[in-house]
């Protein structure tokens, strides 16, 4: 397993660095001129390349990248330039927001998607199953600035049961973490059942249940493990991307997140924040699927790592 | 001949005794606040905080346009307008606890100046004597700025310009202690240190910042009150439920338009709520450069197709639907100007005389945040009542600022979102950047690549106009140049916004201060608590 | 076709429903011009009240009007065309890629599967946005763009599950016992694991409709999709989302829409499962 880990640590260095490349072309390709954007609508010609000059964007693309890499690698981000305040400050300031949110998001999913995919699992075809079916589609359908809104409209505003949006302890984080898991809680159960009830249609687990085990029994030792996997692959590319940031439920609730300092990043071509923004989260998306990934042997020991 | 000019402070100080100090007001933006350094800031939120915390040597009488000076205890301007001589108050202390002095003055704008600092205001002051040799490193300072004694500061300019004073009150001009800006470094913009009626108490990145009273602010009396919190990332709608509930005292991102009618037709809510003008034209540009809209017949005829009343009935009726360039309230806004009525009959006319029976296609650009899509779209229906088929483009802001700044690329841009609200109320600032022959270059702001150089140089004439006095014919002449732009027609001018600033009732103010022109979209210094 | 799978179909209820609907609404988008009661770009001067709002529904504009005094009814209809389009292009590749690059990795594992998960984790940290605002000034709008930006992004989440899935497939008795009796890679992955992955595809098959209908939208809305006044559903929940307090039928309709389709291709994928491979339960 130690030399699986190493190998995986070289190659996610390797995920790492194609991603800075990427959003560098990217960014490259963009069509925006953040020198004109800084130096203001006043400015002249002359001032907008002297401003370009100060930014360094005068300089070649490929210097230009080896120039950010070498930064990167000392820890350097370098500074934004609308906040001209260091991009790894400012990512420091969203992370641990960034970071509850994600946690609670992810266990607001699996809270109401796991009991309800079994629960449709084990009532195929019944009523309980129809009914489940129809608030995991409606709660993916659901567009989420709407059923933000709602939700604080009656929760917080006419019930008065938790804050009108905003950062804070616990009960802040009740309402956008419920947003997500509404919208994620769908995925979740419908995944849960469709894996149990392959896992339930295997030899052994009929035999089991016709020898007559209690329904409970066996759905604990034989299926749950097995049915797990793939939701464990998708708690990870939840982990993964709500580090990224959730740009509506952040803005909604006014959380703040990582998404709402990238989304106007990108609205504003504030290159060095959203070079470290990407490169920030892509470092979540490999470690949280590197996660996923150790923790399928565990589940099934057939599954080796390799 | 030098004429003092005294300053108005003391009525002012009259005026403060009158209310009760101390309270704690909140404000909410959506967007975060990016810096508080004056020769940086230049976004909404930001403007009128900087101007919280520090000051210039002019500034404006509350709730008004009219400038006087505020840091400066009076100016001179000599003969030829080229020279101005401002007399530095006493006693004025920096938050650091030093006087600020005329060096102080010096440093600031030439650190402004400096390419190093990346100013987005730096173009304004392109006019000050030796700046261009300070820029290009030739020399060590602004030849034209000039400190006799440590309370004057004399500006020497290369031609007179009329709103220098303006831009002397600008938050670019913004006096900052050196040493507070050299501990800083590049942070200072997060831990500003000016002279102004506030002070920055606590600032949690991406969530809120605190001010505080400055109790050494010249100013006697000033400000009310004791603390003034913003919230940022607050969404609109949000905010306002935040508002009814208490928590909001101030919604700087104005009412949200989905709750605009039924907040205007609720007798309690819209007392709550004060209107005033803000120096702002929408307009369409129309791209000289492009067939057909080379074209002045061409022009014209857009200008007559397209239905004012509707547009702004789209956005609740916030706007005046506007027939000229300048803004009403601007000098030089002429209130009997007619421009293009809606006439479609005639504007079919027009294009068939241009040789377009048929009408044409064409690309209009749009920002793409609410309202303007919208808006866009209004004006595609219109087009197209005359056969004019205007493909939509809605993109990023920062998309469409380079599309308009591109040669060739635009033909029509809807200004929405992104031009034109005055950066000082003078009707220069509604030519030079954006209908000037020199701002008609790539990456200007002249989307219209409109060029003519004798109203540039009716423009110029104009901007000599620099001594008291000559305020009325000035403003006459810039009427006269916006009269032959409109013969032109490179715009299409839309509306004029209003401002609709919605507060709780505990916020205490006139209405000037809560809708001030100048301070936008408050003048915090004059707020206080009702009791 | 398989006389006894039709049969089974047949049988199947709630299939023939999920059927029905989904060619009700495929036809109301090929019929859009005929069905709508109105020009759905149509800016009404009596759609809209003197302030300004949109009309409820009822009256004159059966569904109510949107921001702009248009007829919502109309919008919808046409509408269905940008989103099936997209929904079923768009999502049907990032769903077919996600399972081929899923199911290759899981089953061959070693570089071959090492590579392709990499390369996943590569393109779920891809910054899309930019992608799209770069395309966006650089081509014509078009859907097209919008379905190939959306199958670029999504597959890698169907990639990941079913990758995992197959992780354990792959070491299952029946899968063993293939490959021991000499079945090639094409016939183990295509017989004896694609019936086991059908279920997860179904799913993302069918919620993936929904999400991909609003992502179109969000894509749009930066310049690379569908341009106004061409509607779409995504489109116009997005363009009246922050008036749904005010104005909820702009956004419980088009929404309405979206969750009915995708329930409906959810009860067909179901049916489809069962007909083919009734021993699955």
């Amino acid at each position: 397993m130690m030399a699986y880990l190493a190998q995986r640590v070289l190659q996610s260095l390797g995920v790492l660095w194609a991603v800075t490349v990427i959003t560098f072309a990217l960014l490259y390709l963009l069509p925006a001129d953040p020198a004109r954007l800084v130096a203001g609508r006043s400015a002249t010609p002359e001032v907008v390349e002297r401003v370009r000059h100060e930014l360094g964007l005068d300089r070649p693309i490929l210097q230009r990248y080896l120039g950010y890499l070498g930064g990167v690698l000392q820890g350097d981000l370098g500074r934004s330039y609308l906040q001209k305040i260091q991009v790894s400050e400012l990512l420091a300031s969203r992370l641990v927001p960034t970071l509850e949110l994600t946690l609670a998001g992810v266990l607001f999913e699996l809270l109401l998607g796991i009991p309800a995919g079994i629960l449709a699992a084990l009532r195929r075809g019944g009523w309980l199953d129809q009914g489940i079916m129809l608030l995991s589609f409606a709660g993916v359908a659901a567009p989420q600035f709407a059923l933000g809104l709602l939700l604080l409209y009656v929760l917080a505003y006419k019930l008065a049961l938790f804050p009108l949006g905003g950062y804070g302890g616990w009960e802040h984080l009740v309402l956008p973490a419920l947003a997500l898991g509404l919208a994620g809680g769908g995925w979740y159960a419908r995944i849960m059942r469709s894996s149990m009830l392959e896992v339930l249609s295997q030899d052994y687990v009929r035999t089991a249940r016709a020898k007559g085990l209690a329904g409970p029994v066996v759905v604990y030792k034989h299926a749950l493990r097995n049915a797990l996997l793939p939701i464990v692959a998708m708690i990870g590319t939840d982990l993964g991307t709500f580090m990224g940031g959730v740009v509506v439920v952040e803005s909604v609730f006014g959380w703040p997140g990582i998404g709402q300092l990238t989304w106007q990043a990108i609205q504003t071509v504030d290159i060095p924040v959203i070079l470290g923004a990407v490169t920030f989260t892509a470092l979540f998306i490999v470690l949280a699927n590197l996660l996923a990934d150790l923790v399928y042997p565990l589940l099934d020991p057939r599954v080796q790592y390799r | 001949m030098n004429r003092w000019i005294l300053a108005l402070a003391l009525s002012f100080t009259l005026l403060a005794q009158a209310q009760s100090p101390g309270g704690s007001l909140t404000v909410s933006f959506k967007d975060d606040i990016s810096t508080l350094d004056p020769a940086i800031g230049y976004d909404w939120q930001n403007w009128s905080i900087i101007k919280a915390i520090f000051g210039g040597l002019m500034d404006y009488e509350p709730g008004t346009t009219k400038l006087v000076p505020h840091f400066a205890q009076g100016y001179s301007i000599a003969k030829d307008g080229k020279s101005y001589t401002f007399k530095l108050r006493k006693g004025i202390k920096f938050q650091n606890g030093r006087e600020m002095v005329a060096a102080d003055v010096k440093y600031s704008l030439e650190r402004m100046l400096n390419p190093k600092t990346q100013s987005p205001g730096a173009g304004f002051y392109t006019g000050i004597t030796g700046v261009a040799d300070y820029v290009a490193g030739k020399a060590k300072e602004v030849s034209g700025i000039q400190i006799p004694d440590p309370y004057t500061v004399r500006i020497l300019l290369d031609k007179p310009d009329a709103s220098f004073l303006h831009k002397m009150a600008l938050n670019f001009s913004f006096i900052v202690p050196k040493e507070a800006v050299e501990k800083a470094g590049a942070d200072f913009g997060h831990n500003p240190v000016g002279a102004g009626a506030f002070k920055l108490k606590e600032w949690k990145l991406g969530q809120q910042v605190v001010l505080e009273r400055n109790p050494d602010y010249f100013q006697k009396g000033l400000p009310y009150l004791d603390t003034l919190v913003f919230l940022v990332g607050q969404d609109p709608n949000v905010a306002f439920l935040k508002l009814q509930r208490g928590e909001v005292d101030i919604l700087g991102d104005g009412i949200p338009p989905a709750k605009f009618v039924d907040v205007m037709k609720d007798p309690k809510l819209k007392q709550q709520v004060v209107v005033g003008n803000q120096l702002m034209t929408g307009y369409v540009t129309l791209n000289t450069q492009i067939k057909p809209l080379d074209n002045p017949k061409v022009r014209q005829a857009l200008n007559l197709a397209i239905n004012k009343e509707r547009i702004v009935r789209l956005i609740n009726n916030r706007a005046v639907p506007a027939v000229q360039v300048l803004p009403p309230g601007m000098p030089g806004y002429d209130p009997s100007y007619k421009g293009y009525p809606y006439d479609p009959a005639k504007a079919k006319q027009l294009l068939k005389e241009a040789g377009f029976p048929n009408g044409f296609s064409t690309v209009l650009y749009a920002n793409n945040t609410d309202p303007n899509p919208r808006i866009a779209q209004a004006i595609q229906q219109d087009l197209a009542q005359i056969g004019v088929k205007a493909e939509l483009k809605t993109q990023a802001q920062s998309t469409v600022i380079q599309a308009g700044g591109t040669k060739g690329q635009a033909p029509m841009i809807w200004s929405g979102g992104m031009a034109w609200i005055d950066d000082y109320p003078d009707p220069n600032d509604f030519y030079w950047p954006i209908l000037s022959c020199a701002s008609a270059v790539p990456g200007g702001w002249n989307w219209a690549w409109y060029c003519n150089p004798t109203l540039d140089r009716r423009a110029e004439a104009a901007d000599a106009m620099v001594q008291p006095g000559q305020e009325a014919a000035r403003a006459k002449a810039y009427q006269g140049i916006f009269a032959e732009v409109m013969k032109d027609a490179p715009w299409i001018p839309i509306f004029h916004e209003k401002r609709y600033l919605m507060h709780s009732p505990k916020v205490g103010g006139s209405d000037a201060i809560l809708v001030d022109p100048i301070h936008t979209p408050v003048n915090y210094a004059y707020l206080y608590v009702k009791r | 076709m398989n006389p006894r799978f039709r049969q089974r179909f047949l049988r199947n209820r709630a299939g023939l429903f999920g059927l029905g609907v989904v060619l009700l609404i495929l036809g109301m988008a090929l019929l859009a011009p005929w069905l709508a009661p109105k020009d759905p770009s149509q800016q009404f001067f009596d759609g809209l009240t003197l302030e300004g709002k949109p009309l409820p529904p009822g009256g004159q504009f059966l569904l109510g009007t949107d921001t702009l005094g248009r007829d919502l009814l109309s919008r919808l209809i046409w509408g269905a065309r940008a989103s099936m389009l997209v929904g079923l292009v768009a999502n049907g590749a990032a769903v077919l890629i996600g399972m081929l690059v899923g199911a290759s990795a899981g089953y061959f594992g070693g570089w071959i599967g090492g590579l392709l998960m990499r390369f996943t984790d590569v393109m779920m940290a891809f910054p899309a946005l930019l992608l799209a605002i770069a395309l966006a000034a650089i081509l014509k709008p078009s859907l097209w763009i919008v379905a190939l930006v959306i199958a670029l992004v999504n597959w890698v989440q169907v990639a990941r599950v079913i990758y995992a899935q197959t992780l354990t497939l792959a070491q299952k008795e029946y899968v063993e016992a293939a490959r021991a009796l000499g079945a090639g890679n094409r016939r183990i992955l295509l017989r004896h694991l694609l019936p086991h992955l059908f279920p997860t595809l179904v799913v993302y098959g069918s919620l993936g409709l929904s999400t991909t209908v609003l992502l179109e939208a969000a894509l749009s809305f930066l310049g690379v999709g569908v341009q106004p006044p061409t509607p779409s559903w995504g489109g116009i929940i997005n363009e009246s989302q922050s008036y749904f307090t005010d104005a909820p039928w702009l956004v419980a309709f088009p929404g309405l829409a979206i969750l009915v389709t995708s329930l409906a291709f959810n009860l067909l994928g179901d049916a489809l499962r069962e007909a083919l491979d009734p021993t699955l339960r």
